[in-house]
């Protein structure tokens, strides 16, 4: 007799642990497989900004939504969560930036997420570690940080508290999927649910998903208080996360609470390769001390790597999985899953119960990727 | 070595207190035998001090003459220098 579940969640990083979490709160007898150990993944690569971002209307709509979700559960989080209600600064460098500026306080306004203008004493006196000669930013008070693998825990903790169960390392590695269930070697699990939330590794489950992981580089300092006191982001890194084609190098600085500067951002198409690519390594440090000079002074103490899963129209995957009875993708987030697996697990829930999501969810139905790569036979 | 013992020594500054230590030395080996024991605070607010004395541990990190996280174990001690233990020694 196979093992029965009213749902699997296939990966325990924070999309997996959040969806885990939001079916247990219905009802639901949750299991969840990772064939290594919970947050271990991207998650812990991963920066840990709760941000909104308004690259596209679809992402728009999910970052507000996810950063709100996530706001209304900060006072439940564990202190190791780290959450930081610090707020991001988006840098503006001239006149061009700061009128983009301007456009960026309107959408969100649209959307209903508080902005202000900082002119260039704004800007200087939020952050005295910036260069001088900034045009000034858009401060998004709203915004946060969480130490992402420990926010992966809790939601997992939480799940387990209403009943989930979550088996880890060799023995919980998904070798296939299948209608309405699972292979762990030579165990067969069944459920009503089957959620994908692998990331970039769903595409090694069900090979049409078209996830792939998207390389990015991060370096930590030592700890200097005070540093650095918003999570900062240039007002180019839309462009840099958007352009799918080169490596490319933004400028993103996030204050840790224990006084850590993490440092970000890099962005390769390199496949599964985690080495440390010192060039652009190099490239990324430099545009962050452009930004910010005395940062050069700082001892940086550990470098990494991670892999993001990214979809080809930047939009994640989340919804029923056509070709699969009972299958469900939770997955493709890029470098915004720390920010958007509140949301996603909201979306995921709903839409299994039958209930309207707060949000339209159609942008991101992963039928659409099915529908994209059917071939266009010209006449 | 202690001193005190006729050998030679300088003032230094340790969280704003003067204090007379052995010259010619590393900071971390002065500090200690001058009866420092805390050289900074772990993140979770714990003690440290050196470990390995020799620039490998990263325990006596302190901000020496004002620049953060130097290890005290590959300073030579000087006259004037001032010491912040971040609040390790003094809370």
């Amino acid at each position: 007799v196979a093992e029965r579940y009213d749902a699997i969640v296939v990966g325990a990083g924070i999309v997996g642990a959040a969806c885990a979490r939001a079916l247990a709160l219905e009802g639901m007898r949750v299991l969840v497989v990772d064939g290594r150990f919970a947050g271990g993944g991207t998650t812990a690569a991963g920066m840990g900004h709760l941000v909104v971002m308004d690259d596209s209307p679809e992402q728009l709509a999910l970052t507000a939504l996810s950063v709100e979700l996530w706001r209304d559960l900060s006072r439940k989080l564990s202190h190791e969560v780290e959450f930081d209600p610090c707020g991001t600064i988006w840098v503006a460098e001239d006149g061009e930036q700061l009128d983009a500026v301007r456009e960026k306080q309107r959408v969100y306004a649209t959307h209903g997420v508080a902005s202000h203008m900082l002119d260039a004493r704004g800007v200087a006196e939020a952050e005295p570690n910036l260069r001088s000669g900034l045009a000034g930013g858009l401060l998004v008070p709203g915004d946060a940080v969480v130490y992402p693998p420990r926010a992966a825990l809790w939601l997992l903790d939480d799940a387990c508290a209403r009943g989930a169960t979550v088996l880890e390392h060799s023995d919980a590695a998904v070798t296939d999927v299948f209608d309405h269930g699972i292979r762990c070697g030579s165990r067969e699990i069944e459920a009503d649910v089957v959620v994908l939330a692998a990331g970039a590794e769903a595409a090694s489950l069900v090979p049409e998903v078209p996830i792939v992981p998207r390389k990015g580089h991060l370096a930590i300092t030592d700890r200097y208080h005070g540093f650095v006191r918003h999570q900062l982001v240039e007002l180019g890194y839309l462009t840099s996360a958007h352009v799918m084609t080169s490596e490319s190098v933004a400028f993103n600085v996030q204050p840790r609470v224990t006084g850590q500067v993490l440092i970000g951002s890099s962005r390769e198409l390199v496949g599964w390769d985690a080495s440390m690519n010192r060039s652009i390594l190099r490239r990324m440090l430099e545009r962050a001390a452009a930004f910010m000079p005395s940062l050069a002074d700082l001892s940086i103490i550990r470098t990494w790597t991670g892999f993001r899963p990214a979809t080809p129209d930047k939009l994640p995957l989340i919804g029923p999985w056509p070709s699969i009875a009972g299958v469900w993708i939770a997955a493709g987030h890029e470098g915004l899953g720390i920010t958007t697996s509140i949301a996603t697990a909201r979306l995921i829930a709903d839409l299994v119960v039958g209930r309207t999501p707060p949000i339209d969810a159609s942008p991101y139905a992963p039928a659409r990727v099915l529908d994209a790569a059917t071939p266009v036979h010209s006449t | 070595m202690s001193a005190g013992r006729g050998q030679e020594t300088v003032r230094i500054v340790v969280d704003g207190r003067e204090l007379e230590v052995a010259a010619g030395v590393t900071l971390a080996a002065a500090l200690l035998d001058a009866g420092v024991q805390m050289f900074r605070r772990s993140v979770r607010g714990d003690p440290r001090a050196p470990l390995c004395g020799m620039g490998i541990c990263q325990e006596c990190r302190m901000t020496i003459d004002q620049v953060a996280h130097r290890r005290a174990c590959l300073v030579t001690v000087a006259s004037g220098m001032t010491v912040s233990t971040q609040g390790a020694v003094s809370s």
